[in-house]
């Protein structure tokens, strides 16, 4: 149990007499980092969270969206590291689990999931490969068996995720606006928890997720059933339908405590429940191991007493158990009982808000040091160096992870996962442009640059579909917040989102925080990462592949930029540097630019330009469209005097490559010159290699071919083999 | 006009099943296809009700029914339905199995063989190239010999097996509907989609509601329309 000083005294004041043991573990729980926010909760409303289309309910898990015609969209994000660093499979499982159930607590149906996975050194590490495949397995065990499509996420490999795991699943549901679950209950009504039955596995998951991991507390890490959570989706699905449902809740991270404070508080009612009806999987277990039992697949939904009997007839059709244990009052008491004895009677809203801290924060002394650029050894041949990067486990084509998920079930998605973002239709015949992006080898140069570059990038990835970003949700990775330099790279990050949101007026709709991220070696490095929703009307933006005689343009400026690039971490293993900074104003504008050019049908395809650079966006291009392009590199807008090296592989924001049919060349020069736009027309597709031409000689040339190979080789000849 | 017209008529006459088993999860993508894209009469069967006697064709979606436990299909194979289904194939009616109800279609024997876990020993969705090796079933009526349709595959266990002197037999019956163009799974022959000796009932690992509209086809959506199209054709002469 971790309560701490502070806490023990708030609990004597306020109480005013010794609490029971089921108290105790209820509120060790409940007031655990992972529940509560303690840490962050504070800082956390600076983040803009409402407008035009924002929906605010009492009691979601999920933010909402609406899309017009009278449908909404539902989304969150959650992670599942500390468990899936002892347990991938079982972790990274019950990761997507969760957050599937945050999507269903709205009365929405899940229909699409993305993850974002940070391990070690897989080339080097075997352990990290280990990690690695089993969790990709148990993303895929789960989600496929749902019927839910894994329609894209990023994978990513540092040093400062060795021993550890970052499991991060983001879910998206779609649903109709009158059919979204009103949370509300009044006295008498009752309180029944359905799915799983509860058992030993997951007791304290929130307090081993609230601390720095040491040694494997195999208990701690829960056990996946997707089965019995598909029943349950197609239970609540069919019981929101029949209006058997007056509010709900998923059980995640502290159990029955948590759930049940959280929603008496939310709603101001009091809840009364008897352990002895939680239908359990095994004898003997103690009534706070009930309570804060983390068993998956539940939830808790509050009915009136004229509905039970068709909620429970819809959990028959299902075979998914369904236990009433306790009812509604009009109190504000959450009041535990086992049979007549009371074992625990606190003030909901005293149980659901743990005292708030207010954490130090000073600048890291590591950024100090960081070391400048000019240590690094010139590269000779570009080529090589291009074909090494392709190759790289970071940005080697991700087919052998994607195609382990079902990514088609659902007939939704029309743009599938590998290149930029991903796109489904939805039943108004709109379609939305989903994305997620995390750098932490910038955010670990600049917590604050480095979180602005990742909104910026799943942004960008949104707009090369053709879609207008319309809400973000963020989940924020740091260390041990107890330290204050890593509570400060956690504030400058926040910030960093705050500012850019409110520029670019996206609402944060959801979010999490996931802080104790430390591996034997110290903290990992700050990984927030973003996700971004985007919604195109009429009709969707089908990328069409380069043809013989297209025009490659940039958007953009390319800047000296190369802290935290690939090209510096994985060719000269340097760690330092300058990490790119996004510019406010060109970002919105380029944007736009984009995607008024999207709009007027002038582009054929539309790349991102990010991990490695120019010089691998412009590889993918040609990789994906089997053609060779040949550019010249003085055309490249940039600051004046930047070396070659800088131009192929700085990773700054804001750019784009545009595929242009040679009849629309001037119509796009013209528009773009109009607007004052930073472009330039590179070259053109042909042939079968890649050529940038520096002063008409070749900086760079090789054949596509062979990139083809080592990108689409490079993780999965790494995984295949070992 | 007056085609149209005798269409319509079929179409609301004609009654399609989808039978929805605990885990099933392509039942909503099937019926889509069916009741939206090609306007057939089409009503879900959930697994515990029986299947009324009228009824002209059946289909087994995809999914996970009962989550793949013990093995792919077989709690499903050991379903009520099953009975009716059973009843219906000896009838003549059609019946389409995919993935999961392929699987399903082989463990209650309505299929021979069995679906192995992939060469790759993982779960695998992509895009294959199938060619019709049998057009004479009511599901491919419409497609040509040795036509290509491009079409996803989503399962962990789309390996077909068969024994040589079950081999034999399958050639011997026309039995082998669908092949894969390239080594995909280390099916035997590549197969992908059989019949029984009837071929009435048809079961096939990859889907076809997954590719019968342009919009989440990336490459071509006729081919795999024609499996419907074949089947509309099919009711449609029978009535």
């Amino acid at each position: 149990m971790s309560l701490q000083k502070h806490e023990i005294k708030h609990i004597q004041d306020t109480i005013k007499r010794k609490l029971t043991k089921t108290e105790l573990q209820i509120i060790a729980a409940e007031w655990s980092e992972h529940c509560s926010y303690k840490s962050s909760k504070k800082h956390l409303k600076m983040l803009p969270t409402t407008g035009r289309s924002v929906i605010l309910e009492k009691g979601y898990d999920s933010g909402v969206l609406d899309v017009g015609d009278g449908y909404v969209v539902t989304v969150h994000i959650e992670s599942h590291n500390h468990p899936s660093a002892v347990e991938p499979f079982g972790g990274a499982a019950t990761g997507v689990g969760g957050v599937i159930r945050d999507i269903l607590s709205a009365g929405t149906r899940p229909i699409a999931i993305l993850d974002g996975l940070r391990f070690g050194d897989i080339e080097n590490d075997t352990h990290a490969r280990w990690l690695f495949k089993n969790a990709v397995l148990g993303i895929a065990n789960y989600g496929n068996c749902l019927g839910i499509p894994t329609i894209g996420g990023e994978v990513e490999f540092d040093d400062c995720y060795k021993g550890y795991a970052l499991v991060d699943v983001a879910a998206i549901g779609f649903g109709k606006k009158n059919r979204l679950i009103k949370n509300h209950a009044s006295k008498g009504d009752l309180v029944v928890l359905i799915g799983g039955s509860t058992g030993r596995d997951g007791i304290g998951g929130s307090q081993f997720a609230s601390d720095s991991l040491e040694g494997e507390d195999r208990s701690a890490v829960q056990i996946p059933d997707p089965f019995i959570e598909k029943l349950i989706i197609e239970t609540i699905l069919e019981a929101r339908n029949e209006k058997c449902i007056n509010a709900m809740k998923d059980l995640g991270g502290g159990g029955l405590s948590c759930a049940v404070s959280e929603i008496a508080e939310s709603l101001e009612i009091g809840i009364e429940l008897d352990v002895n009806n939680v239908h359990t999987r095994e004898s003997g277990l103690l009534p706070h191991e009930i309570m804060i039992s983390e068993s998956q697949e539940r939830m808790l939904i509050i009915t009136s007493k004229q509905k039970l009997p068709k909620l429970r007839q819809i959990c028959n059709k299902f075979r998914v158990t369904c236990s009433t244990i306790g009812h509604v009052k009009n109190d504000k008491m959450m009041h535990v009982k086992k049979a007549k004895k009371t074992l625990a009677l606190l003030p909901a809203e005293f149980v659901a808000r743990a005292p708030l801290l207010d954490r130090k924060k000073t600048k890291p002394k590591y950024l100090l040091q960081i070391k400048k650029e000019n240590r690094v050894k010139k590269t000779l041949d570009y080529s090589k160096t291009i074909l090494k990067l392709l190759s790289s486990p970071n940005i080697a084509s991700k087919h052998w992870v994607f195609q382990q998920y079902d990514h088609e079930v659902g007939i939704r998605t029309v743009v599938k996962p590998g290149f930029d973002a991903s796109v489904l239709r939805l039943d108004n015949g709109k379609f939305l442009s989903a994305k997620i992006d995390g750098n932490p080898k910038h955010c670990y140069l600049d917590p604050r640059q480095g979180a602005i570059g990742c909104f910026e990038e799943a942004c960008r990835n949104v707009v090369c579909t053709g879609a207008n970003p319309i809400g973000m949700v963020d989940h924020l990775q740091f260390g041990n917040p107890e330290n204050p330099e890593i509570f400060w790279t956690f504030m400058e990050s926040l910030e960093g989102l705050t500012e850019y949101a409110k520029f670019l007026r996206i609402p944060c709709v959801g979010g999490k925080v996931s802080f104790y991220n430390e591996t034997p070696a110290g903290p990992i490095k700050p990984t927030p990462l973003i996700g971004v929703l985007g919604i195109k009307d009429k009709t969707p933006f089908l990328s069409v592949s380069p043809n013989n005689d297209d025009h490659l343009v940039i958007i953009g400026d390319t800047k000296n930029e190369l802290g935290g690039s690939e090209y510096f971490e994985y060719i000269h293993r340097f760690i330092g540097g300058v990490c790119p900074r996004v510019d406010f104003t060109d970002s919105k504008i380029n944007m736009l630019a984009v995607l008024s050019l999207i709009k007027n049908k002038l582009v054929k395809s539309v790349h991102d330009c990010s991990k490695g650079g120019l010089s691998i966006a412009l590889s993918e291009l040609s990789i994906f469209g089997n053609i060779g392009c040949t550019i010249d590199i003085e055309k490249i807008p940039c600051e004046e005097n930047l070396s070659s090296e800088k131009i192929l592989f700085s990773e700054s924001h804001s750019r784009y490559l545009l595929v242009i049919d040679k009849k629309n060349i001037e119509e796009v020069n013209h528009i773009l010159s109009k607007k004052k736009i930073t472009f330039a027309v590179l070259g053109k597709f042909s042939g079968d290699q890649i050529n940038i031409k520096h002063e008409s000689k070749n900086l760079v040339k090789f054949r596509i071919d062979l990139a083809q190979k080592r990108y689409f080789n490079g993780l999965e000849g790494l995984l295949k083999h070992g | 006009m007056c085609i149209n017209f005798i269409c319509e008529i079929i179409n609301i006459i004609v009654k399609v099943g989808v039978i929805v088993f605990p885990g099933s999860n392509c039942d909503r993508d099937m019926f889509h296809v069916l009741s939206d894209v090609f306007d057939l009469n089409t009503q879900y069967y959930w697994h515990e009700k029986g299947l009324p006697n009228n009824i002209d064709a059946v289909v087994l979606p995809g999914g996970f029914s009962y989550g793949d436990r013990l093995r792919a299909g077989i709690i499903a194979a050991n379903s009520p339905v099953i009975n009716d289904v059973k009843k219906l194939a000896n009838k003549g009616i059609p019946i389409l199995g995919v993935c999961n109800g392929f699987q399903i279609l082989v463990e209650s024997n309505l299929l021979p063989g069995v679906l192995l876990k992939n060469e790759s020993l993982n779960f695998m969705c992509q895009w294959t190239n199938l060619i019709v090796k049998n057009n004479k079933t009511p599901f491919t009526s419409k497609l040509q010999l040795n036509q290509k349709i491009p079409i996803p595959i989503a399962n962990g266990e789309g390996r077909y097996y068969a024994d040589s002197q079950l081999m034999h037999d399958l050639k011997k019956h026309d039995q082998i509907v669908f092949a894969y163009e390239d080594h995909v799974n280390g099916s035997v022959e590549q197969i992908a989609g059989i019949c029984n000796e009837d071929g009435n009932v048809v079961g096939m690992m990859p889907h076809p509601e997954r590719a019968a509209e342009k919009l989440i086809n990336p490459l071509d959506n006729k081919p795999s329309s024609l499996i419907f199209e074949s089947l509309i054709h099919t009711l449609g002469v029978k009535n």
